[in-house]
């Protein structure tokens, strides 16, 4: 494929306007990742109109607006690590080392991890983007129902590496996220399920307050829990950048879950929260030593670079299929059609300045998000040195403001409380609340996938085992839950009569 | 008042000067479903084009309910905003559906008051573009030989719009609609993406949504539903009743303002957006939209709206919903 698009690009993303909309763009997206419960899809929402009224054109827009979106996928982070509270969906497996990592007092360290593999991600997303879209426009098109569901088989059979202390408490986490998952409207049917004829549970617990309640408000419960017991200490901030030995034990690690996450990202309806937790098992499958979950970098550097990559990943449908691959890119492709432009592969030849200044812009704005984020590790772990009287009442304004301005409705409110109520009491039981949010994630997809798939074949199973696609992701399934007891086992054998404590 | 800004409102009618009355000082336009969907769409429609007019003096905020496609913003302008004079709420035939279905709730579609549609899409029935099937015609027979080699996919539920078009097709071929074996996909990209792919071979949706596919190769759109041919990219296609099916499927957009909303309210926004399809500003932003032009409005939508909903109900009976 010929690359004159991309430097038509440059030439565009190069020019001096367009530089500054794409820092603006960075800027803001950070901060929106940042902001609990507003993610890059409120920011976006709110800006188009606002930059359409003001008669900023096409390509500045997107410039802009893409800058937002891979901004927030940085910012995200931020709290996640250093509060344990998601700054937004793709950030939540994030917090799963990245906070412990903080409470050993190697925040900052965390934090660089994360930006570099942010960056990495990002980067190899790009890449990706720039050299196969077309190609994986295609791959998208061999995605059906049936596909799809045994997608999901798959992530939830890598799923099963969480099965960590407590086997029984995570497979109930696992079934309360399921089942949370189908209220609301019926996708295929159309009925409403458990909404108790309340019109504002039709379209189900949105997502963004079920990760709120359940980190947000429960973080909170358990800062005042912990502020009346007098535990808590003062975390250290730590030395500023981690070692070379720490960075070259995440390279593997990154690489992988960017492939994981771009790939991920580029099938449409699954985002940077699939892939992220996709990732954050697959890693934990594959290299866990009992360090997961406790300040692991590689646990850290794993979701990071995945929703990064996936954040890339899904503007290959959208500019290739005029097919969206996530909530925000959907909103950013009625931005292109408001701008009278039909996204599809002719987009590359028809409209070059477009497509290209917009790839070549995230080059330039994941530099521009690397050189923002590192020096600016140290003003970011000040938030730690913020006094409890102000932190906590801090989250919950921001909570609150955050749910009540998406959802502009008192029962979101509640749901949120209620939801972190239970958050609180699971933690109390030692229960995982990854597991949780994984069921919930993936069970729709899931489920709206597998009755489809059995709607076009008549009730006949067989549909699952189809097509090639279908073959090697039920194959991987497999091999994700077996290979690691075979290895495991091997490994026994070659250690002889050593006692065993390290199962997965 | 009341009683006087009624009189002042007739007034304002027999002199024709509805349009001259005062807006309302803060205008807003709620969309009952995410950024990005058709509510959005025709919330930025009215929004863009009074701006743009200069027929309101302050941008018009465009707000978020999402939720039951539509159903929390319907039970939250009824309850929480019943006499808001600047709030209108988006609106498609697809809310007349539900309606019809009972799916708002307890409220009917009496419980508001229907401002006017502004622009209208149709139904489309659409094949892969390498199917061998290239007429209405030929895809009814061969639906009506094997039907359970067509899976369907529309963008919508079991009872949506996309399902009832295609129900009314399957039901010309004399299968029963509820044998259809339909996959309910996430909107007409992932319909368009499904037929190329070939998990579905036919498929309901939009002319708006399928217009571009259809011009770039990617499917076969075989019949239109409306009753004249589209002007554009689909100028080409027949419409269902040229090839012998009396099938339509308007897809109106429009608007609804609370229950209490006085008539002088209601009289200014009829009245304003009686002039603005009018203006080239509007029409333009219309056609941006994939849109067509259709105006009806005040009294005449009110009853259209309660038309469409006898009629959903007759048809969702008849498609044994």
């Amino acid at each position: 494929m010929s690359l004159d698009y991309l430097w038509t690009g440059f030439g565009v993303a190069l020019q001096w306007h367009n530089l500054m909309y794409g820092l603006a763009g960075c800027f803001l997206g950070t901060l929106v990742g940042a902001l609990p419960a507003v993610g890059p899809i409120n920011g976006i929402a709110l800006l188009l109109p606002l930059l359409y009224s003001m008669g900023v054109p096409a390509d500045s827009t997107m410039i802009l607006l893409a800058g937002v979106y891979y901004g927030a996928e940085y910012g995200g982070r931020i709290s996640s690590i250093l509060l344990n509270v998601p700054g937004d969906a793709g950030a939540v497996m994030t917090a799963l080392d990245g906070n412990p990592m903080a409470r050993q007092g190697r925040a900052a360290e965390a934090l660089a991890i994360s930006g570099i593999s942010s960056f990495v991600g990002g980067m190899i997303a790009v890449v990706g983007l720039t050299f196969f879209a077309p190609l994986l426009g295609q791959l998208a098109i061999g995605f059906g129902p049936a596909e799809y569901f045994v997608l999901m088989v798959f992530a939830f059979a890598t799923l099963s590496s969480m099965v960590g202390h407590h086997p029984v408490k995570t497979m109930i986490g696992c079934v309360i996220g399921l089942a949370l998952t189908t209220i609301g409207l019926d996708p295929t049917s159309g009925a409403y399920r458990f909404t108790f004829d309340e019109p504002e549970l039709s379209s189900g617990i949105e997502f963004i307050i079920l990760v709120i309640g359940l980190f947000s408000i429960s973080e909170v419960l358990f800062m005042l829990e912990h502020q009346y017991h007098g535990r808590l200490k003062p975390i250290a901030v730590g030395r500023g950048f981690p070692s070379l030995a720490t960075l070259r034990s995440c390279v593997g690690t990154v690489l992988r879950c960017s492939g994981i996450g771009f790939v991920v990202g580029v099938l449409p309806g699954t985002g940077a929260s699939v892939a992220s937790a996709v990732s954050y098992t697959t890693e934990k499958r594959l290299l866990d030593r009992g360090t997961f979950g406790k300040g692991d970098p590689r646990g850290l550097a794993a979701p990071e670079a995945a929703n990064n990559a996936a954040a890339g990943g899904a503007f290959v449908p959208m500019l290739t299929l005029g097919v969206p691959g996530s909530g925000t890119t959907a909103v950013m492709l009625g931005a292109l059609m408001l701008y009278n432009i039909m996204p599809g592969p002719q987009l590359f030849t028809e409209r070059p300045d477009i497509a290209g200044g917009l790839i070549a812009s995230m080059y330039i704005g994941n530099i521009l998000l690397l050189l923002l984020n590192l020096p600016m590790v140290h003003v970011f772990v000040r938030l730690l040195t913020v006094p409890n009287w102000v932190l906590i009442p801090g989250i919950l304004v921001l909570s609150f403001l955050g749910v009540y301005s998406m959802y502009a409705s008192v029962l979101s409110i509640y749901m949120m409380l209620g939801i972190g109520v239970l958050g609180y009491a699971a933690r109390k039981l030692d229960f995982d609340l990854a597991p949780i949010v994984l069921g919930f994630v993936l069970g729709r997809v899931a489920e709206t996938n597998l009755r489809n798939a059995l709607a076009i074949s008549g009730g006949e199973v067989s549909i699952l085992f189809e097509s090639t696609i279908s073959l090697v992701l039920w194959g991987m399934a497999v091999l994700v839950v077996l290979a690691p007891w075979y290895l495991h086992r091997r490994r026994r054998a070659a250690m002889a009569a050593a006692p065993d404590g390290t199962a997965a | 008042m009341k009683r006087f800004l009624s009189s002042a409102a007739v007034v304002a009618i027999l002199f024709g000067a509805g349009a001259a009355m005062a807006a309302p000082e803060k205008t807003e336009c709620l969309a009952g479903a995410k950024p990005g969907g058709g509510f959005d769409l025709t919330c930025r429609l009215v929004s863009n084009s009074l701006l743009a007019t200069k027929m309101i003096p302050a941008p018009m905020a465009v707000t978020y309910m999402e939720g039951g496609v539509g159903a929390t913003a319907y039970n939250h302008v009824i309850g929480s905003r019943p006499s808001d004079p600047g709030l209108v709420v988006a609106a498609s035939s697809g809310s007349a559906l539900l309606l019809a279905q009972g799916k708002f709730g307890k409220h009917d579609e009496t419980a508001v008051r229907w401002l006017g549609a502004v622009g209208t899409d149709y139904g489309v029935i659409a094949v892969a573009a390498d199917s061998p099937i290239t007429s209405l015609d030929q895809l009814v027979k061969a639906y009506k030989d094997q039907p359970n080699a067509f899976p369907v996919g529309g963008g919508g539920a079991v009872g949506s719009q996309d399902w009832m078009k295609a129900a009314v097709v399957a039901k010309g071929a004399g299968v029963p609609p509820r044998q259809m074996r339909y996959a309910a996909l996430e909107g007409g990209g992932a319909v368009a993406t499904a037929l190329q792919g070939g998990h579905i071979k036919i498929a309901s949706g939009d002319a708006g949504e399928m217009a571009p596919h259809h011009k770039a190769g990617k499917v076969r759109i075989l019949a239109v539903m409306a009753d004249e041919r589209l002007p554009g990219d689909l100028a080409d296609v027949p419409t269902a009743k040229e090839q012998g099916y009396d099938l339509t499927w308007p897809v109106w957009r429009g608007y609804y303002v609370g229950p209490q909303v006085s008539d002088a309210d209601y009289t200014w926004w009829v009245d304003t957006l009686a002039t603005l399809v009018k203006t080239p500003e509007f029409q333009k932003e219309r056609e941006e939209r994939g849109l067509f032009p259709l105006a009806i409005l005040g009294k005449d939508f009110d009853d259209r709206v309660r038309a469409d909903v006898a009629r959903f109900k007759e048809l969702a009976k008849e498609a044994g919903l």
